[in-house]
């Protein structure tokens, strides 16, 4: 699944039918950021090992991605090979059912202690590599 | 959310990597995530606009934007994630949300094609973003000294320039170090401030 990344300068060419997946919705019923980070629930896991609910493949491929594993919202899509806005509402609607948690990122746009405590926890992270 | 099977707040945070075509943003990424980046791509429609309504504009050109991107776990409840722009620089609503909430940028130079990197510049000064510039020294070389590159660019004196080989694990690791340190220098000194 993963893809082979070359810096390209030339859009990839056509994708077929991209919104097929979510039956043509475009908007999702949460806005989740690219690098917010989806986890199954014990929930989700349940309702797809019962394997009685109706969710799409998709939706159980997620729930298996995520369980026990934090993935973003980019991490999924690509793996995935489904285009970001695609993604963004299948996680959504997941979301809004209780099959996954999404954990916001933290902004940094302010200027506030939130921000630079987390900044100093990366820099420590950082100098661990 | 209501659901929150770890304990602690799982949090992530970006940091940005930008500049010119063939500059070594993926390669840069590459070097210090713990995945094979990957490639993530967002569609836009040539009206750029959202593709819900097609309907209403039969055979406009739809046109992906690919972004490559890297994980770095800081720590089990919190990721870091390194995003490439894209490269074309023409698509700027993908721009505004990679930038939006990110820690801040790493601008990608080669000497050699310094202009490549002027968009971006102006780009993330009008956005206030925080940013340093970094020398991609292909071969080993640098041909201009971090000071040519400073007055060529005009970036303010704050502004940080580096030298880096994208290639290396520990040279990509001390660029990302020199921007967090920077924008906590400048947190700090803003939050010190004089009421």
């Amino acid at each position: 699944m993963t893809a082979v990344v070359a810096e390209r300068d030339e859009p990839t060419g056509a994708l077929v039918r991209p919104y097929a997946v979510t039956r043509g919705r475009t908007r999702p019923r949460l806005d989740i950021a690219l690098e917010a980070l989806v986890e199954t629930t014990a929930r989700g896991r349940n309702a797809f090992a019962r394997d009685s609910v109706g969710q799409g493949r998709e939706q159980q491929y997620i729930a298996s991605l995520c369980d026990g594993r934090l993935q973003s919202l980019a991490e999924i899509a690509a793996r995935m090979q489904l285009p970001l806005g695609v993604a963004r509402v299948l996680i959504a609607d997941m979301a809004t059912e209780g099959l996954v948690a999404v954990y916001e990122p933290t902004s940094f746009d302010s200027n506030d202690s939130v921000g630079t405590e987390l900044l100093e926890r990366v820099l420590s992270g950082l100098r661990r590599l | 959310m209501a659901h929150r099977p770890t304990a602690g707040r799982v949090t992530s945070a970006k940091i940005v990597i930008a500049g010119g075509f063939g500059v070594g943003k993926t390669t840069l990424v590459g070097s210090v995530s713990e995945i094979t980046p990957l490639t993530t791509e967002a569609i836009m429609t040539s009206a750029g606009e959202g593709v819900g309504d097609t309907r209403q504009v039969p055979g406009k050109v739809t046109t992906t934007v690919a972004m490559d991107f890297g994980r770095i776990s800081i720590d089990r409840d919190l990721i870091l994630y390194l995003f490439g722009t894209p490269g074309q620089t023409r698509f700027w609503f993908m721009w505004d949300e990679l930038v939006r909430g990110a820690i801040g940028a790493v601008v990608m130079v080669d000497t050699r094609r310094l202009a490549d990197c002027f968009a971006a510049i102006d780009f993330f000064e009008h956005r206030r973003l925080p940013y340093l510039v970094a020398i991609n020294c292909f071969d080993g070389m640098q041909y201009h000294s971090a000071q040519d590159v400073r007055d060529a660019l005009a970036v303010s004196p704050d502004v940080p320039v580096v030298s880096c080989d994208a290639r290396s694990r520990e040279s990509t690791k001390q660029v990302l170090i020199s921007l967090v340190e920077y924008v906590l220098t400048m947190r700090r000194q803003r939050a010190g401030a004089p009421a």
